[in-house]
């Protein structure tokens, strides 16, 4: 992984000293906080209902061993013992207070981490595939353009201020596990006939009030000249993206307000004026940030099919495990593992610190002192060797990290919703909670198969319903909490938005809606491999709305 | 209201001209953009320098064929959350080449003045008890800067690189 050298250790102790200075002004008065809230949500730290939250980078989602006993740490000390994993793969804490948030980010700063631009209109952490480096089906590396990219947005002077957040993911394999079509801009690496590698630009996607699937603006853009190429969206964007109003302040609403080739065409024009200059990653910088990814030292060896069949045959929980849990890793011999943080009744996303520290004990055994966390809320250990499987595997189970779930019906994200937020018009961890419970059989949901569950307070969608198979969005009417089902939503290379299945339910009906919606799945699919997103693409909406309202109710919504 | 220019507290010497208001009989002038469309000829027979004000929804490509008559430029932050003069600056400095005083106006705080000169301004118009000392601890937060702008600070890139 990337490591700090003498300049971005300065930089973030700068930063650190910087923003301690800022909460000394505004403690004596000296700034409004109207002054101080784009200084503080810069620094990561955001009001809630009944506290700050601080929310911690993870670049593009690689953390070490060291950095999670530090995070612990942090919990404990600063928080109430836990802390929560987000969808941008950073995490947060809660319950913060805003006297020690100097204290805390030098203390992350020790270990190569900042808070820096997790939140604020700016840009904000780059995120990526979770399993960047290892999948076998990786076809290029995102991870040191992502860091080229982290470094060129860190405090990046005309980009600070923009009309509203800026989010950047990147993906190097043809399995989009980094969402990329609802981000503002989305990079997808690919390569030309030489094998040279080059980015595919995606602009404009987003979720919120307006969910929007990005729309590729570049097919091609020389990896050198990326950055110019963001600048030169981000410059366009920062000229003509509204101020007037909140909700229309992103960027998905101005490519669709201007159209995709009049947008393109200012973009195109900037880059053209800016390419081959300043920001042309030279090749030794291409060169210095590649070296800290390279492989580690992977021992040669081969796949151990046969003696995997064995202990599945053997060992149920671990052929469960092993089947939704583990993925094929690009060297023989070894494993990528995902530790699921949605263990039956748990909140999505939560570790406490003891887990947290246990984990990073287990990373260092099992995976090289190296993990991920992933944009659906889990964490994932990268180097896995298949001959220890089943002992990490034993060892999560007595963590309950090993859930049997992961992209499973219970796999779900969840926002923090109205127990914490104060956007949210309804809870949501709760409801996760209830299907959860609801859906706790692991053969079932292996019966069920590929299927995300996600759901949203509110209509801004942090929770992600809008690309959910399944989407819950939690409402207010007059006083009372209820929750509307979206289908045939997809985050991945196939992403699309979820359709409205009809009027939204109270809390208690639910996970019964949800057993109904998977019961008319499992009688509609043509084999055990059609998942549930492939038979709602392929029937359509009424038999499901059927099910879930009745023939009457299903023709007076529709 | 204190102007700091070149890094100094500076007395202003230009007059700002409200729309349509008459000139003094000497010295600079700073009138706004319609101000300058009408009258840019009689403004540059006078002999004294000129200023365009541009407010954050006037793009300065407008004047920027212009340039060459106009001695100073000052781009309004209407409020320090509108951050389009950001950029504005650097198209004046590295596209249109525009080597005047660039003036940052209005809602000028000392948490963004950094970020300002960054970009190109080289004058600040700065409120505040002491804002001379407010502008130099600003401008001396950072010493390591990621991105190129459109100032004369070496990037981390550049100093990497050249260490050998």
């Amino acid at each position: 992984m990337y490591r700090y050298d003498e300049f971005d250790h300065q930089l973030v102790a700068e930063r650190v000293a910087q923003f301690r200075h800022q909460v000394k002004r505004r403690l004596d008065g000296q700034l409004t906080e109207d002054q101080f809230k784009p200084l503080r949500l810069m620094n990561g730290l955001y009001l809630q209902l009944h506290a700050y939250m601080l929310r911690v980078n993870v670049p593009y989602g690689v953390l070490s061993a060291h950095q999670l006993r530090k995070l612990a740490h942090i919990a404990r000390r600063y928080d109430r013992d836990y802390g929560h994993f987000t969808t941008r793969q950073n995490i947060q804490y809660n319950w913060i207070s805003l006297e020690d948030t100097a204290d805390i980010l030098a203390e992350l700063a020790e270990v190569e981490m900042n808070a820096m631009q997790s939140s604020g209109n700016c840009v904000r952490n780059i995120t990526a595939d979770p399993l960047a480096g290892r999948a076998r089906d990786e076809i290029e590396d995102p991870r040191p353009w992502c860091e080229l990219i982290r470094q060129y947005s860190i405090l990046n002077p005309e980009f600070s201020y923009l009309p509203r957040k800026f989010k950047i993911a990147v993906t190097g394999a043809p399995k989009d596990r980094a969402a990329v079509a609802v981000h503002d801009i989305g990079l997808r690496m690919h390569h030309d006939a030489h094998g040279k590698p080059g980015f595919e630009v995606i602009v404009g996607g987003g979720q919120g009030r307006t969910p929007v699937i990005g729309k590729t603006i570049r097919d091609w853009i020389e990896p050198e000249e990326i950055l110019a190429y963001i600048e030169a969206i981000l410059r366009v964007y920062n000229l003509y993206g509204r101020r007037d109003n909140l909700y229309k302040a992103r960027i998905k609403i101005l490519v669709n307000a201007l159209g995709l080739d009049a947008f393109r065409e200012l973009v195109e024009t900037e880059y053209e004026a800016m390419r081959g200059q300043a920001l042309a990653v030279p090749a030794a910088e291409q060169e210095r940030i590649a070296a800290y990814f390279q492989p580690p030292a992977w021992e040669s060896g081969s796949d151990l099919d046969a003696e995997l069949d064995t202990l599945r045959a053997a060992d149920q929980d671990f052929a469960r495990w092993f089947d939704s849990n583990v993925s094929a890793h690009k060297a023989p011999g070894y494993a990528i593992v995902t530790l699921s943080l949605k263990a039956t009744g748990q909140e999505p996303g939560d570790l406490s610190a003891d887990r947290m520290d246990a984990v990073a004990d287990l990373a260092d055994r099992y995976s090289l002192g190296e993990l991920r966390v992933t944009h659906r809320q889990n964490l994932v250990f990268t180097d896995v060797k298949q001959s220890q499987l089943q002992a990490l595997h034993r060892e999560l189970q007595a963590l309950q990290l090993a859930t049997p779930n992961i992209g499973l019906l219970t796999d779900m994200i969840a926002c923090p919703g109205l127990d914490y937020c104060a956007l949210a018009n309804a809870r949501s961890i709760p409801v996760a909670q209830d299907i959860s419970r609801h859906f706790a059989a692991a053969d079932k949901l292996l019966e069920i198969g590929e299927l995300s569950i996600n759901i949203s307070g509110c209509m801004n969608a942090c929770g992600h319903h809008h690309v959910a198979n399944i989407g819950i969005l939690g409402v207010n009417k007059k006083g009372k909490e209820f929750f509307q089902i979206t289908l045939g939503g997809a985050a991945d290379e196939s992403a699309a938005l979820g359709d409205r299945l009809g009027p939204g339910l109270p809390q208690n009906e639910l996970p019964g809606a949800i057993e109904t919606l998977v019961d008319k799945y499992l009688e509609l699919r043509t084999s055990e491999s059609e998942s549930f997103l492939e038979t709602y693409r392929r029937v359509g909406m009424t038999p499901f709305k059927t099910a879930v309202y009745g023939d009457d109710a299903a023709r007076r919504v529709a | 209201m204190a102007l700091i220019k070149n890094h100094e507290l500076t007395p202003d010497t230009y007059t700002r001209i409200a729309g349509d208001a008459e000139l003094p009989d000497q010295g600079g002038v700073l009138v706004d953009l319609q101000r300058w469309q009408d009258d840019w000829q009689s403004l540059g027979r006078r002999g004294s320098p000129v200023g365009v004000w541009l407010t954050s929804d006037q793009h300065p490509e407008i004047i920027a064929d212009d340039l060459d008559q106009i001695d100073l430029v000052a781009l309004e932050f209407p409020s320090f959350r509108d951050g389009r003069a950001y950029s504005y600056a650097r198209l004046l400095r590295d596209r249109y080449g525009f080597s005047g005083e660039l003036r940052a106006v209005g809602d000028v705080l000392p948490d963004q003045l950094l970020y300002m000169h960054r970009v190109g301004f080289d004058a600040f118009e700065l409120a505040g008890q002491d804002p001379l000392s407010d502008y130099q601890t600003a401008l001396e937060e950072f010493d390591v800067f990621y991105q190129p702008a459109a100032d004369a600070r070496a990037t981390a890139l550049r100093l990497r690189h050249a260490r050998g």
